[in-house]
């Protein structure tokens, strides 16, 4: 986020999205981590994530913001999340079935507790967030040619 | 129940504003006017998991729409059959008012759910999973075949996306794709 960057909005509008897009991703790990205990969940968190660095893109246009999330992080943090889901599924099989909540469930109301719920919302905000994010890229940088003609 | 009823005909007098603008960047604004109503109506029938991921989703989905489509001129057709086109509208518009009034009235108490399944999932959701937010434990633990199944709806939707969007592939002739700034 450099000052002598010349795309992207306004001065106003870059030094408030400075001060505020640190909070609105540090939101969306809150709303991640706590699924299970307060509304949210993996969804939601992820959304707010990716809006984080959809913020970070309209005020400072393409550069700054693909360079703090390129487009292979982008990439592999969807695949990743993908096959966190998918091998917390499968290592129930190490106590009998699919799906298992096979970590000790713990004291409700705690950060640390509902066995595999948390990593659950991990795997799905890592695959949401990036996932949106790309889509977000994709379709707003991508122009046709006769689109530029009007 | 009377602020239900008010959010309800703002998000329709919404609806048909947006329907009705010629200017697409007041139309999108509708839209999402009728969103963040229906998020609100979400938050006061109890439901605020949903009511943040509606909000959150209806943000993304508004952004996207004001940034990457309104620069289009898209063609805008008005002609052709408007009075059978408004005589179904109307009707259909008659018909899920009804229908919508008369299951307002049949809504569960917050808590005493008429499904059975429901009532089990409430009683011993707590003790089974440990998750004290109960929609958690039902969408990641009791049905989380079905969560799985979402996940790999949304993978499958963004890599389609960028298999049919990339910035690199066979071109026509004539056309140049090439990646704008901003």
């Amino acid at each position: 986020m450099s000052k002598e960057d010349e795309k992207g909005m306004s001065l106003i509008v870059k030094v408030i999205t400075r001060l505020t897009v640190g909070l609105i991703l540090l939101y969306g790990i809150y709303i991640v981590l706590h699924g299970h205990v307060s509304p949210g969940g993996g969804f939601a968190g992820g959304v707010i994530i990716a809006l984080s660095f959809v913020h970070l893109m309209l005020a400072y246009g393409k550069d700054v913001a693909l360079k703090k999330l390129p487009k292979t992080a982008m990439s592999f943090f969807e695949s990743m999340g993908a096959i966190m889901f998918l091998g917390i599924a499968l290592l129930g099989f190490t106590g009998g079935y699919f799906f298992l909540n096979f970590i000790s469930k713990g004291e409700p109301f705690r950060l640390f507790s509902a066995g595999i719920i948390p990593l659950c919302n991990i795997a799905i905000s890592l695959k949401v967030g990036a996932g949106l994010f790309a889509i977000f890229v994709v379709l707003v940088l991508l122009k046709f040619e006769w689109e530029k003609k009007e | 129940m009377i602020e239900l009823y008010v959010l309800l005909i703002f998000m329709i007098i919404g609806a048909i504003i947006a329907i009705e603008m010629k200017d697409l960047l007041s139309s999108v604004i509708a839209v999402g006017a009728v969103g963040l109503g229906l998020s609100i109506v979400l938050l006061i029938l109890k439901a605020p998991d949903v009511a943040i991921t509606q909000l959150v989703v209806e943000i993304l989905c508004l952004i996207i729409l004001i940034r990457a489509t309104l620069k289009k001129d898209l063609p805008f057709s008005t002609t052709g059959r408007w009075l059978l086109n408004a005589l179904i509208t109307i009707s259909f518009i008659v018909i899920f008012l009804f229908i919508g009034a008369r299951s307002f009235k049949d809504l569960p108490e917050f808590g005493y759910p008429i499904m059975r399944v429901a009532k089990i999932y409430l009683k011993e959701g707590l003790n089974k999973t440990g998750a004290s937010n109960l929609v958690a434990s039902v969408i990641l633990d009791f049905r989380a075949y079905d969560t799985l199944g979402e996940a790999t709806v949304l993978f499958t939707a963004v890599i389609g996306v960028l298999a049919i969007i990339r910035r690199i592939g066979r071109k026509k002739k004539n056309e140049v794709v090439e990646e704008d700034d901003e």
